[in-house]
C-alpha cells in the first residue's frame, strides 16, 4: 500500500515489481583503486523484498560495493542493475528508487530532525502534503516524533542513526542500502535498530542490502548472507545453511605449542571424527555431528600423538566459525594484510 | 515531462536556498562577527583618514568614501564563505546526502549560490544602513536599489569562485591558507581603502585585474554618484565574471567526488 501511494504520484511506474525478478543484479562487478582491487568480479542477485547481508572484515570491499550500487562511484568493470536500472547509464533512475544510509552521519546537524526530513523530501520531488504525511509516518516508525523539532546536534548517536534510516525511507525507496547500520552503537541501541530494520523490511516491503562485520547482526537480520573477503564472495546462502555447511557442532582445542598441529588435523580427518578441520594459530576448530560423543576420541588421538591439549570447548556453530572455515582466520583478527591496509587508507582518504 | 524537470530544477534550487537561510537564521553570532570588522574600519579609519588626508583634486576622503568599499568587502567575505562552506558540508557528511539525490548537480550548486548571495546581500545592506545611521549620505533611492543589484552580481561571482576552490581543495586545512592568500590581496587591491585614479603603474595593473575593484567602483557610482571606472565597464566586467564563475563552479562541483 505504501509502495503504490508514493510512487504513482511522483513518477509514472515504469517497472512492475511483480514481474521484476531481481531488485539488485550484479554481473562481474569490479572496482580498482590504482593497483588495488577493492571489489573483484562479484556477481550477486537480490530478490525484491529480501533482506540481504554482506558480511566481511573492514577493507573487504563491502562499502565499495555499496558505493557502486548507489551510484556514488562508477565500477571499473562489469555491470549492475538496481531495480532494473543500470547504475552507470540510468543513475538518476537508480537514485530515485534507492535510499542510502552511509557509515558516517550525513545529517545537517544545525537543522532539526524534521527539517532534515523535509529537505530530503523536497530533493526527491515530494509535494508539501505528501512530505508532511510521510514525515509523520517515518518519525513514528523510528520513534523520534517527540524529538523531531530539536536540533540534530543534541541527538545521541543512536537517535542520529534512526533519523538517517527514517530519512532514507522518506521517498518510498524500493531498495535501501545500509552501510554498517549499527557501527559504534551500544548493544541496547543496536538491538533497537535491528527491530526497526526488520519492521521496515516487513511493513514497507522494502528490499534491504546491508553490510556489517558483526556476525550476530548478519545472523539475526538477514534472509541471505554473502561472506566477502578481499573483494570476493567466498560463500553465499541463508545463515542456517551456512552454519549447516560446517556439519554439526564446533569443538575448539587449545594447544600450548603449535608444533605438529598440522599432523593432528589430518589424523582427525582420517579417523572420521571431524567433518571439517581448520587451525588458527594455537587452536584447532573441528566440526562434527554429536560433538559430545566425539570428545573422548579426539582427546585420545591427541595424547596418542604426544600433543598436550590445554583447553577444550564445545558449542553450536556460529557465523564466526563459517568465516574462519572459508578464510582461515577470524573476522576480528587484528592482523590486516598490507593490501587491505592500503585499500583501507585509500578509501578513507577518498571520504 | 519538460515541465516536470523544470519544476524539479526550481525545487532543487529552492531547497538548497532554504537550507542556507535556516542555517543563517540560526547563527546570530556569525552575523554580528561578520558585521564587526567592516564597522571598525568604517568608524576608525573613516575618522583617521578624514583628519589627515585629502583626495587629489579636492574630494573628501572620509567614511563616505570608505562605505562602498566596506560593503564590497563584506559581500566578498560572505560570498566566498558561502561557496567554500561546501568543504564543511563534505567534512560533516551532508554533501553525500546532496550528491546521492536524483537532482542535477548544477542546480544544487546554483541553489547554494543563491543562498550564499542572499546572506551576502543581507550583510551588505546592513552595513549600508549602519553607515547611513553614522552619517554617510547616499545620492538617491534608485542608487540604493541599483547598489543591491550590484551586490547580487558580484556576490554570485565570488560564490562561484568559492565553490570552484572548495571543489578542488582536498581538506579543510588547505582552506585557511587559500582564504588568507585570497581575501586580503583582493580587498587591499580593490580600491576599497584608497582612490585608484593616481596609482603607480604596477599597482594599477593589479588593481584593474581584480574583479572586486569593479564591484567597489560600481557601488561607489550607485551610492555616491562618482567613480573612476565608468559604470558601463564595471557592469560588463561584473556580469562576465559572475557568469564565468557560475559556469566554472557548476562544472567543478559536478565532477566533485566525496
Amino acid at each position: 500500500m505504501f509502495l503504490n501511494r508514493g510512487e504513482s504520484l511522483i513518477y509514472p511506474k515504469i517497472i512492475d515489481p511483480i514481474i521484476m525478478q531481481y531488485a539488485i543484479e550484479t554481473t562481474s562487478i569490479t572496482k580498482n583503486f590504482d593497483e588495488i582491487t577493492a571489489v573483484n568480479r562479484i556477481s550477486i542477485t537480490v530478490k525484491p523484498g529480501e533482506l540481504f547481508g554482506l558480511l566481511g572484515p573492514n577493507g573487504a570491499g563491502k562499502t565499495t560495493l555499496i558505493n557502486m550500487l548507489s551510484t556514488m562511484i562508477e565500477p571499473s568493470g562489469g555491470s549492475a542493475l538496481v531495480w532494473g536500472h543500470d547504475v552507470v547509464n540510468g543513475s538518476d533512475d537508480v537514485r530515485q528508487n534507492i535510499g542510502v544510509v552511509f557509515q558516517d552521519t550525513t545529517l545537517d546537524d544545525r537543522l532539526t530532525g524534521r527539517e532534515n526530513l523535509d529537505l530530503h523530501g523536497r530533493l526527491y520531488g515530494l509535494d508539501g502534503k505528501m512530505r508532511k504525511e510521510r514525515i509523520k509516518e517515518v518519525l513514528s516508525l523510528v520513534e523520534l516524533t517527540e524529538r523531531a523539532d530539536a536540533i540534530v546536534k543534541t541527538y545521541s548517536g543512536g537517535m542520529m542513526r534512526r533519523l538517517e534510516i527514517a530519512r532514507g525511507l522518506m521517498h518510498h525507496p524500493k531498495v535501501l542500502f545500509l552501510d554498517e547500520p549499527t557501527l559504534g552503537l551500544d548493544p541496547q541501541t543496536r538491538i533497537h535498530i535491528w527491530d526497526y530494520i526488520k519492521l521496515l523490511n516487513k511493513e514497507e516491503g522494502v528490499t534491504i542490502l546491508l553490510t556489517t562485520h558483526y556476525m550476530e547482526e548478519a545472523d539475526q537480520l538477514c534472509d541471505r548472507i554473502a561472506i566477502i573477503d578481499h573483494g570476493e564472495i567466498v560463500a553465499l546462502d541463508t545463515p542456517q545453511a551456512l552454519k549447516n555447511m560446517l556439519g554439526g557442532d564446533v569443538i575448539t582445542l587449545g594447544f600450548e605449542k603449535s608444533d605438529n598441529i598440522e599432523k593432528l588435523c589430518s589424523s582427525y580427518q582420517k579417523e572420521g571424527c571431524a567433518n571439517t578441520v581448520s587451525n588458527n594459530q594455537n587452536e584447532i576448530l573441528i566440526t562434527v555431528q554429536n560433538g559430545e560423543r566425539e570428545i573422548p576420541h579426539i582427546l585420545a588421538l591427541a595424547s596418542g600423538a604426544g600433543i598436550s591439549i590445554t583447553t577444550v570447548s564445545l558449542r553450536k556453530p556460529t557465523l564466526d566459525d563459517v568465516f574462519i572455515h572459508f578464510t582461515g582466520r577470524a573476522i576480528r583478527d587484528k592482523e590486516v594484510t598490507i593490501s587491505e591496509k592500503v585499500s583501507y587508507t585509500k578509501i578513507a582518504r577518498r571520504k | 515531462m519538460a515541465k516536470t524537470s523544470y519544476n524539479r530544477a526550481i525545487q532543487t534550487v529552492y531547497t538548497m536556498w532554504l537550507r542556507e537561510m535556516i542555517r543563517f537564521s540560526r547563527s546570530r553570532s556569525r552575523i554580528i562577527g561578520a558585521l564587526a570588522t567592516p564597522l571598525f574600519f568604517l568608524i576608525i579609519l573613516g575618522a583617521g583618514f578624514s583628519s589627515s588626508f585629502q583626495v587629489k583634486g579636492g574630494g573628501s576622503f572620509d567614511k563616505s568614501f570608505l562605505a562602498p568599499g566596506l560593503i564590497g568587502m563584506s559581500v566578498l567575505f560572505a560570498s566566498l564563505m558561502g561557496g567554500v562552506s561546501i568543504i564543511w558540508d563534505r567534512e560533516f557528511g551532508f554533501l553525500k546526502e546532496i550528491l546521492i539525490a536524483p537532482v542535477s548537480r548544477f542546480f544544487v550548486s546554483l541553489g547554494k549560490a543563491m543562498g550564499g548571495v542572499t546572506t551576502a546581500m543581507i550583510q551588505g545592506i546592513l552595513i549600508m544602513i549602519i553607515a547611513w545611521i553614522i552619517g554617510v549620505r547616499y545620492q538617491s533611492i534608485w542608487g540604493i536599489f541599483l547598489a543591491i543589484v550590484m551586490m547580487f552580481i558580484s556576490g554570485i561571482g565570488f560564490i562561484g569562485l568559492g565553490i570552484s576552490i572548495a571543489s578542488k581543495i582536498e581538506s579543510h586545512e588547505g582552506f585557511q591558507m587559500v582564504m588568507s592568500f585570497l581575501t586580503m590581496p583582493l580587498v587591499l587591491l580593490s580600491g576599497a581603502f584608497f582612490p585608484i585614479s593616481n596609482l603607480p603603474s604596477w599597482l594599477k595593473t593589479l588593481v584593474y585585474l581584480n574583479p572586486l575593484t569593479y564591484g567597489v567602483e560600481a557601488l561607489r557610482w550607485c551610492l555616491l554618484g562618482n567613480s573612476t571606472i565608468p559604470i558601463s565597464i564595471c557592469i560588463t566586467v561584473l556580469l562576465a565574471f559572475s557568469i564565468a564563475m557560475t559556469a566554472l563552479g557548476g562544472k567543478l562541483f559536478g565532477k566533485m567526488r566525496v
